[in-house]
């Protein structure tokens, strides 16, 4: 688009018949028009409807509520067994009078496990988990637009979602029911629906990837047995999505299922888990869209070091290692998550880091762009970094004198050299000889440099004067 | 880079005393490291490869990616293929790197380097190396050793060949996804190096489980093996060993296979051979080009014009009229745009297959209906193959559609559609006559000189000339030269310009004489204009048009107005004047 808006500088209306008067230079070559089309709201259904053709007929049942009690297991798993009819809802026209029958019955079925007891029978399970997976397991259609960028675009909406949405609120339902029992459901609930559950985290609708995340908590509260699974499913999730394919709408909503999930690793943590920390979530970082899910990840990385501190070193490591070299929002985000580690570092960790560390910090405080700039020296007003920056002052001050030094002197923005400023103040207040030290050090190389500078200057002059010369006498005779 | 060679050099140097490289690999930015391991490379300093390895490995992927690659070039500079085995130790570390690029590379480097080995080492040092590979607890090292089976499984022994076997097949299982993504890539290359009684009893069992794998992304790559597995067995065999699985991926609940399928749907049809594709392949491409996606069918829809050439020919003609027709038909309305564009790129291709009679019965309505289509694109591409169908038909058939399409492209709102559709004009002329253009185009390739797009602008210009050189001078004369020269008195400045840029394009194909006589005066009368923007393209514009020019202008019309432009108090006019003076006088 900028670049046809770019070249689209358009000239002045063609059809004003070009008249022969030549004395005209009031003409503005230059005019613009661009118009932009309206977006329209997308919307997409899974890949799963071949042109059926024919009308789905339902036999409606009488209300649960209506037949005896005793009847109603029975009744309830018909029902079950019509709604694992699936409709298409990108023909808005078709079945109307079904599509409505099995919403409402929908919305029965999600009343009844709600309120009703004596009804989850053991032959409820199966049929339950048919109807569910009957439902929700599709294949995910192609995402419409080829680039779809989270960030700008309106996501693709499921077309179905007036059924699916039910079914979801049903499954929810009776995972809480409290005559829910994993025993009998684990049958049912097993890898293979886990690994079906997992892959429709990466539906376009973020109402769908909600619900999921509901649902997959519960599954991994109730069935201990699943749990190691879904951890290794969702860490091939991640590593795929890093290293292959940089696409899945999900992570940031598997994060957030994460995150509760390491606030309850026992100690000692388990290898695995480390490695998942070192080899899966630092990696994500380098992630293109990262601003998508990286509150998500931050607090992943926080809860597992307030677990294990020890693991402090291996991650702030890995983001350095990974730190962005050209992305200045993504430096922004790096640097907050930053501030949360730092927040919660023991100072023991951290003198073990603070070298490294602040190598970055410092040329983060010296970036030409202001909101990096800016977010590093915002540290100096947390006040725990800054009792750790004063018992450490005399390792730090020094890594990050000549940078502040010069900014204060040098950045384009004022509001950044007032920070500066700040900053230089607490240093010289916190260790005045080595300030003064560190000032005459940084004046006396400054002038060093300068002398080569001028020695440079020189040396190149001269040579331009030997070229000149030479050329000169290169007119007649060629020196030797 | 005289500094970055020294530092290389200092490298170089320190390593080989063993001294603190490390610390000066680490230090300095990435792209003295990247010059610097080049410079190893071209010095000849490779002490020791596993500390080489060890100081680089916690920094940078740019340059373990430099390494990687490097170090497949190494075996000379280690002393040869004798040694080359000492490079096993950091490839193989570095095969195990997380970064894709990085572990690739080093598979890469290590596949070239296993050809350097003497078969001898390749069982004492790489297969082990492999095996190791194989069974790494990480699933880095996994992925990278199934890219390393076929390179060695020719030159071992029986029983090695036995546990290369039975390694790869552990991959194809793995629990990892990726892992079995990468087996299941290199299942089509491992099949082609193993001998034919085991491509039937173990490649053919792989095959069938990786294509039934609950991922899709794995089933996907299936695909892919079954042309090169198809290929390896005989006729008779492939009906049992493939044919049902081909068949299941072809209606595969994931729209990815089915995609990949169509993709692939040529080289599919060309393994199986002739009989098969009649009976099974037929109905399967029919499936695909009527699939619920739209991505699916655009992927067959691409397809449609290869798959028909590559039928038997014996009853090309029956199957194409009875089975794919029908289906193109339908493609011809399809809801989605990138579907009827596919197509459209492709079915003009039919005509040479099909013949005048049934081209102009059957195709002619479609393409005339794809001329219509709504989006240009589809127009666009019915347009630019317009070739094909010229040779069976002739271009007359079609002239009445394509106008309205033709000028309906023209003033598209999407300026790369008028640039793409201005490309096609000289040959759209050729094929048309100079009558047809005159009465119908002209008009055209005259407004898009003033079109507000300055790329359009110059596409029109550089039309004129190609169609001056098609119809010849005088029709340049008697149609366009005036035109284009009237639009020297236009109030836009820019229009002025357009004339001295028709110009310098115009001016060798028409010739000396309409060169001085017309164009020279109007040029030079621009001379005075207001906008320094328009004198000093008439500098430019003389400098150009002056070697067309007799030496009697030369002299006395243009210098006497160069020389006058050369004191122009505009700097870059007076630039242009002297630039111009200079040329012209050599």
């Amino acid at each position: 688009w900028a670049l046809q808006i770019l070249i689209s500088d358009s000239l002045l209306a063609m059809s004003s018949a070009p008249t022969t008067s030549p004395s005209v230079d009031k003409v503005d070559g230059f005019s613009r028009k661009s118009v932009r089309k309206a977006k329209q709201k997308r919307s997409q259904s899974s890949s799963q409807f071949r042109s059926q053709g024919k009308p789905i007929e339902l036999t409606p049942l009488p209300l649960l509520k209506d037949v005896p009690g005793v009847e109603q297991p029975e009744l309830f798993l018909k029902k079950l067994q019509q709604c694992c009819t699936v409709f298409d809802f990108m023909d808005t026209l078709s079945d109307l009078k079904m599509k409505e029958y099995k919403r409402s019955t929908l919305n029965e079925l999600v009343d009844y496990v709600t309120v009703s007891r004596g009804y989850l029978t053991e032959q409820a399970y199966p049929e339950v988990v048919k109807m569910v997976s009957g439902n929700i397991f599709r294949t995910l259609p192609p995402s419409d637009s080829n680039e779809f960028d989270p960030e700008e675009d309106e996501p693709t909406l499921e077309a179905s979602w007036p059924h699916l949405q039910l079914v979801y609120e049903f499954f929810i339902r009776f995972l809480e029911s409290q005559e829910f029992q994993p025993s009998i459901a684990k049958k049912y609930i097993d890898q293979k629906f886990v690994l079906q559950l997992l892959e429709l985290f990466d539906s376009e609708d973020p109402r769908e990837r909600d619900y999921l995340k509901t649902v997959l908590h519960r599954i991994y509260g109730k069935f201990l047995g699943l749990r190691a699974f879904i951890r290794k499913q969702i860490n091939n999730i991640f590593l795929r999505f890093v290293y292959e394919t940089e696409h899945f709408n999900g992570v940031a909503e598997l994060l957030e299922i994460l995150g509760s999930i390491i606030n309850g690793f026992a100690l000692p943590l388990k290898a695995e888990h480390k490695q998942f920390l070192v080899k899966v979530l630092i990696p994500l970082h380098t992630v293109r869209s990262l601003s998508l899910f990286h509150a998500q990840l931050a607090y992943c990385i926080v809860q597992f070091l307030e677990k294990d501190p020890t693991l402090t070193e291996p991650v702030i490591r890995g983001l350095l290692k990974f730190w962005p070299k050209t992305c200045s929002q993504k430096e922004v985000m790096y640097l907050g998550e930053l501030e949360e580690i730092l927040d919660v570092i023991e100072p023991t960790q951290f003198v073990k880091i603070q070298e490294p560390l602040f190598k970055q910090i410092s040329r983060c405080v010296s970036s030409p762009h202001f909101q990096v700039a800016e977010r590093a020296l915002y540290y100096w007003n947390n006040e725990y970094i800054m009792s750790l920056i004063e018992e450490n002052s005399s390792v730090i001050l020094p890594i990050m004198f000549s940078s502040l030094y010069r900014i204060s002197k040098e950045h384009w923005n004022p509001a950044i050299v007032a920070l500066v400023y700040n900053v230089l103040k607490a240093f010289m207040e916190m260790n005045s000889t080595l300030f003064d030290e560190l000032t005459a050090t940084y004046k006396s190389d400054r002038q060093r440099e300068k002398k080569k500078e001028k020695e440079r200057e020189e040396l190149w002059k001269k040579l331009e004067d030997l070229e000149l010369k030479r050329g000169l006498r290169s007119d007649g005779i060629i020196p030797t | 880079s005289s500094q970055q060679h020294q530092e290389a050099v200092h490298h170089c140097a320190s390593s080989r005393c063993g001294e603190d490289s490390h610390g000066k690999l680490y230090k300095n930015d990435t792209e003295t490291q990247l010059y610097s391991l080049k410079m190893y490379s071209i010095i000849h300093i490779f002490y020791s490869s596993y500390h080489l390895w060890k100081y680089t490995i916690y920094d940078e992927d740019e340059v373990l990616l430099a390494l990687a690659e490097q170090l497949g070039n190494f075996t000379m500079l280690v002393g040869g293929p004798e040694y080359v085995h000492c490079l096993l130790p950091p490839l193989e570390s570095l095969a195990t790197v997380e970064e894709t690029v990085v572990r690739d590379k080093a598979v890469e480097s290590l596949r070239k380097i296993s050809q350097e080995h003497s078969p001898v080492d390749l069982e004492v040092h790489f297969e082990p190396l492999v095996k190791r590979l194989a069974s790494g607890d990480w699933f880095t090292s996994r992925t990278s050793a199934c890219g390393l089976f076929s390179v060695c499984y020719p030159r071992v022994s029986s029983t090695v060949k036995a546990e290369i076997r039975q390694h790869f097949r552990t991959l194809c299982s793995d629990d990892t996804p990726m892992v079995r993504r990468a087996a299941a890539s290199k299942l089509g290359e491992f099949a082609k190096v193993l001998e034919p009684e085991y491509v039937k009893s173990d490649i053919i069992s792989l095959f069938t489980a990786l294509a039934s794998d609950e991922q899709d992304s794995v089933r996907l790559l299936a695909v892919e093996a079954c042309v090169s597995i198809a290929t390896l067995l005989p006729q008779e065999d492939l009906e049992t060993l493939v044919m049902p699985t081909l068949r299941q991926a072809a209606e595969d609940k994931s729209w990815r296979v089915r995609y990949m399928v169509a993709d692939k749907f040529s080289e599919l049809q060309k393994a199986v051979g002739s009989e098969i594709t009649k009976n099974d392949l037929v109905p399967a491409f029919q499936n695909l080009l009527k699939d619920c996606e739209a991505e699916v069918r655009a992927a067959a829809a691409n397809k449609v014009k290869e798959f028909c050439e590559n039928l038997p020919e014996d009853n090309r003609e029956q199957i194409i009229m009875t089975h794919i027709l029908p289906c193109v038909k339908e493609l011809v309305s399809d809801t989605n745009q990138h579907v009827k564009s596919a197509l459209a790129s492709v079915i003009m291709g039919l005509s040479t297959i099909l013949g005048k009679d049934n081209t102009i019965e059957h195709l002619l309505p479609l393409f005339l209906a794809q001329l219509k289509d709504e989006c240009p694109e589809v127009r666009l591409n019915i347009i630019s193959n317009l070739d094909c169908v010229n040779e069976v038909i002739g271009i007359r058939q079609l002239s009445q559609s394509l106008l309205p399409a033709i000028v309906e492209l023209a003033e598209d709102a999407k300026w790369r559609v008028r640039l793409a559709i201005i490309e096609y004009m000289p040959l759209l002329a050729g094929q048309l006559g100079v009558e047809f253009f005159d009465e119908k185009l002209n008009t055209l390739c005259m407004a898009w000189l003033i079109d507000h797009v300055y790329a359009i602008r110059e596409a029109a210009t550089c039309n004129l000339m190609k169609l001056v050189e098609k119809f010849g001078a005088e029709w340049a004369q008697n149609t366009i030269v005036p035109k284009v020269l009237g639009m020297a008195n236009d109030p836009n400045y820019l229009h002025r310009m357009t004339t001295l840029f028709c110009i310098n394009a115009l001016s060798e194909a028409c010739g000396q004489e309409i060169t001085t006589k017309q164009m020279l005066p109007v040029v030079l009368k621009m001379s005075n204009d207001q906008v320094a923007n328009v004198r000093f393209n008439v500098a430019k514009s003389l400098q150009k048009i002056g070697p067309v020019l007799d030496s009697n202008a030369l002299q006395t019309e243009v210098k006497p107005v160069l020389e006058k432009l050369a004191t122009d108090s505009d700097m870059d006019v007076k630039y242009f004047a002297q630039e111009a003076i200079s040329a012209l006088q050599s």
